[in-house]
């Protein structure tokens, strides 16, 4: 599983997912953009055949102004092979749910409940889809651009 | 029949000392608060500095922090108090007997500090209490409870 | 048989061993645990959407807020960050001077870790003995830039200000003593047969789950896992020091208890190291006045803090505050482990398997 050259890696997965996959390069990471109905099969590839087990950090970025899209994010490490890759896809901010990658990689349970808790994103099959960090009765999405923070009449009780 | 101070001089210097009651218990409670151990954050680490061997707030008396609501008597609000912790605080505060007393210990609980522009942190611990003595800081050094504590103790002993 | 009925026990928030304002409902049958559900953000600050409306430079001292026990350290992260998005290049000495601090940091963490672990179990000597060798680190920070914890001492760049004379010296001084604190400790705690009943084979976690709910730092090497990201992606300088990773066997509470005690005399190597190469030189390199990186620039930047991987993900947007800055906190994701690790335990368990996993949860909630 290590011994896989990067770009063979990226060339393999191009020709397996085809025009569903779009890769592109900055200077600090390798990104895999992709649709949300592919997610789920991208990151068990990722996971089982180029040994990426560690999802260091998930999250989601409000671009509602810019193209009316949330747009997630995973950080993915492998361990054994000491490598890094992105994988970013967008859901439409009238229907924001996307399929929980929980059964590919456990930490995503809380990770997960962050981000549908600050952003209001739902992930589909997760076990526990619940508020985490804002009480169970609140109401709203704070993290999202709309939210806007009024100083001191914010919190209500 | 009221003791005049002259009196009190006389009575003084046999061992005797006239007071009432009031100023009996004052003392009493003064001098040896029971902090409940209360705090999520920077500002209780401080805390548990003062109570440790180098500040040692036990040179006032105040050493005994206790966990149940029962045994204490003071509520030193150290740290910032949320959204999701606020039904938490208002309970053991109603849990504690009386007499007791609030201070506010950091620029979380004075004002929200920090992050009063946020959507989580109430604006000082006096949204929901009656806060007896502030003590700035962020976070606050050891030996500002210590004043603070003090601050307590006089206004104690006037009650 | 007997039929019993479960009960739910609450621990927490408020209760003096949830290392801050955590909530733990115990499901017990009996004295045995079934299931422990964690409740966080009992200390939620909002820093996040807080960092939306900062400048890059104003929310150096949120940083610092953020992992409070070791507090150069996701200061370190979040400047590094930033320099990252403005490719910034430190001048040397500041790097080494931020080894440095961040070491100390990572000492004074494990040194509360085991003295918090101690008070949690009944041993309030050890709490003593380990906040008094604390309070020798919160000197050195004093000396340097006049806060005790949370000093927000490093600006993008370098540092505000360069260390006072005073400073080499009393470091040097505590360094010396480690091997008697060391001693010390394992008199009174290590070799102790009740924290060992405590502690051991307790609270296992196999390295493949470590691994697989992300659990980062000191929990996942006391699995048997070797993952350092001093190591294995070194930032700053910390390719330059020669230092070994502590690692577990079995993944039990006495593990990661072992495992952060030796990270306290690899880190003091360390420190050793940079103060004999400690050149002179420049103490901040030259930023641009008003910090902006380029607009669509998104940089994901991890540092190993004292608790396990702590990452910054920063969207700019080319204006001046952050379009998205979210913080991957170690804490958080430690936690999510105690379920699995507390299960068929008893109640006391509970204590000592948070206690070990050292979880902070100013940062854990941010």
């Amino acid at each position: 599983m290590s011994e896989y050259d990067p770009q063979d890696m990226l060339q393999e997965l191009q020709q397996q997912m085809g025009e569903k996959l779009v890769i592109y390069q900055d200077r600090f990471f390798t990104f895999l953009h992709t649709n949300p109905g592919d997610l789920l099969a991208l990151s068990r590839i990722l996971r089982d055949k180029y040994g990426f087990n560690h999802l260091a950090d998930l999250t989601a970025v409000d671009y509602i102004d810019s193209h009316g899209s949330f747009e997630i994010v995973y950080h993915l490490y492998s361990i054994p092979a000491n490598r890094k890759i992105v994988i970013k896809t967008r859901v439409p901010a009238n229907k924001p749910e996307i399929d929980s990658v929980f059964p590919v990689w456990p930490t995503a349970d809380w990770q997960e409940r962050e981000v549908y808790d600050l952003m209001g994103i739902t992930f589909k099959n997760h076990p526990n889809l619940v508020r985490i960090l804002m009480p169970d009765d609140y109401v709203g999405h704070p993290l999202r651009k709309d939210f806007t923070m009024r100083g001191r009449e914010n919190v209500t009780n | 029949m009221a003791v005049n101070n002259h009196d009190e001089e006389i009575l003084a210097k046999n061992n005797i000392i006239v007071t009432t009651f009031e100023k009996l218990w004052n003392w009493g409670r003064s001098r040896s608060f029971w902090p409940l151990s209360y705090g999520c954050n920077c500002c209780p680490i401080e805390m548990m500095a003062s109570g440790a061997a180098r500040f040692d707030i036990a040179r006032y008396g105040y050493e005994v922090f206790r966990a149940a609501s029962r045994q204490a008597d003071v509520l030193v609000v150290a740290g910032p108090i949320t959204a999701k912790m606020k039904p938490a605080v208002e309970r053991v505060w109603a849990q504690m007997a009386e007499p007791k007393w609030v201070v506010a210990m950091g620029n979380c609980a004075v004002s929200g500090g920090p992050f009063v522009d946020g959507y989580s942190v109430l604006p000082g611990a006096d949204t929901i209490f009656h806060v007896d003595v502030y003590i700035p800081g962020c976070p606050v050094r050891p030996e500002a409870p210590f004043q603070g504590l003090l601050e307590l103790k006089k206004k104690v002993e006037k009650q | 048989m007997l039929q019993t009925d479960q009960y739910n026990i609450n621990i927490g928030p408020i209760h003096p061993s949830t290392h801050g304002g955590l909530h733990v409902e115990a499901v017990m049958d009996g004295e045995t645990i079934v299931d422990a559900i964690v409740h966080v953000g009992y200390v939620h600050r909002a820093v996040e959407k807080i960092a939306e409306s900062r400048t890059y430079t104003q929310f150096i001292p949120y940083a610092s807020r953020l992992d409070y026990l070791a507090s150069h350290l996701p200061t370190m992260g979040y400047v590094q960050t930033v320099e990252k998005m403005l490719d910034i290049h430190v001048p040397e000495r500041a790097e080494y001077i931020r080894i440095i601090m961040g070491e100390f940091s990572r000492i004074a963490s494990h040194i509360l870790f085991v003295g918090s672990l101690a008070i949690d179990l009944g041993a309030t000597t050890g709490f003593t003995y380990c906040m008094r060798d604390r309070e020798k680190i919160l000197d050195l920070f004093e000396m340097t830039s006049g806060q005790r914890m949370i000093a927000s001492y490093m600006r993008f760049g370098g540092f505000a200000e360069d260390l006072p004379e005073e400073f080499i010296p009393a470091a040097r001084n505590f360094l010396k003593n480690i091997p008697q604190m060391f001693d010390e400790y394992n008199h009174l705690l290590s070799g102790n047969e009740i924290l060992q009943a405590r502690l051991k084979n307790i609270g296992v976690l196999s390295a493949e789950d470590a691994i697989n709910y992300g659990i980062t730092g000191p929990n996942l090497r006391a699995s048997g896992v070797d993952y350092d990201l001093r190591k294995a992606e070194p930032y700053g300088i910390y390719d330059r020091f020669a230092f070994d990773v502590p690692l577990g066997e079995k993944g039990d509470n006495y593990d990661r208890f072992m495992v952060r005690l030796q990270e306290i005399e690899q880190s003091g190597r360390i420190i050793t190291q940079a103060l004999d190469q400690l050149p002179e030189g420049e103490i901040r390199a030259k930023i641009p006045r008003i910090v902006k990186p380029e607009k669509g620039l998104e940089v994901y930047h991890r540092i190993e803090s004292a608790k396990g991987e702590l990452g910054y993900y920063i969207v700019s947007d080319g204006g001046e505050k952050p379009y998205r800055l979210h913080v991957r906190a170690p804490s958080f994701i430690n936690l999510m482990v105690l379920p699995l690790i507390s299960r068929g335990g008893k109640l006391q368990d509970i204590i000592a398997n948070i206690a070990t996993l050292d979880p902070v949860l100013g940062e854990a909630d941010r």
